[in-house]
């Protein structure tokens, strides 16, 4: 006889669709919409007006965009978060922007404000995985 | 474009977009989402608040 209180009820597995490949994968590129793809309009327009806002006025305060070749462990931790915001850090390094000659004490907000906008945009793309799945309304 | 603010204004900012998106992807239904978003907020803003205190405190 099992005992109930060892026994775990393991939840059956997801079937793989192409929403829950695409609204993840396209969250991560164009923040919010990842959401908006599944029709959630005002989830995504949040989301995105958030994380863009967040990473511009990064870039605005004179924050740092970090490379992936940093050699310090904390430079690839801030190319780990930077690299969330997906095709906002794409852009912004294509023009090569984010140089990061902090001048004055709140530039270093600035290369935050980066940062989180990327790590931000992780947790909505797996947001946006847990709707396409049916796990969240 | 050198924006240059202040110390509160970038937390307050920093507090308003990460509780937005805490608030959508935290919870599920509207009221929750929005309930806390709020919530984030004020401990977000309340911190910058006992941060400072604290900092004056040590400061002195």
């Amino acid at each position: 006889m099992a005992n109930p209180s060892t026994t775990k009820e393991t939840a059956p597995p997801q079937p793989v669709t192409t929403m829950s490949v695409l609204a993840p994968a396209i969250g991560w590129l164009i923040p919010g919409a990842g959401h908006l793809i599944q029709k959630r309009w005002i989830r995504g327009l949040l989301i995105m007006g958030s994380i863009a806002i967040m990473f511009l006025l990064g870039l605005a305060m004179q924050g740092r965009v970090y490379r992936p070749n940093g050699g310090d462990i904390l430079d690839i931790l801030g190319f780990v978060g930077d690299v969330g915001a997906g095709g906002l850090y794409i852009v912004t390094r294509a023009l090569d922007l984010g140089q990061g000659a902090i001048a004055h004490a709140t530039a270093d907000y600035g290369t935050k404000y980066i940062i989180v906008a990327g790590l931000l945009n992780f947790i909505c793309a797996a947001d946006a995985y847990h709707i396409a799945i049916g796990k969240k309304p | 474009m050198n924006l240059q603010l202040s110390h509160f204004s970038s937390a307050v900012l920093f507090a308003v977009f990460a509780s937005v998106v805490f608030g959508i992807t935290q919870r599920s239904t509207s009221r929750e989402q929005i309930r806390y978003g709020l919530y984030c907020f004020a401990m977000f803003v309340g911190g910058v608040f006992v941060a400072g205190w604290v900092m004056w405190m040590l400061r002195r």
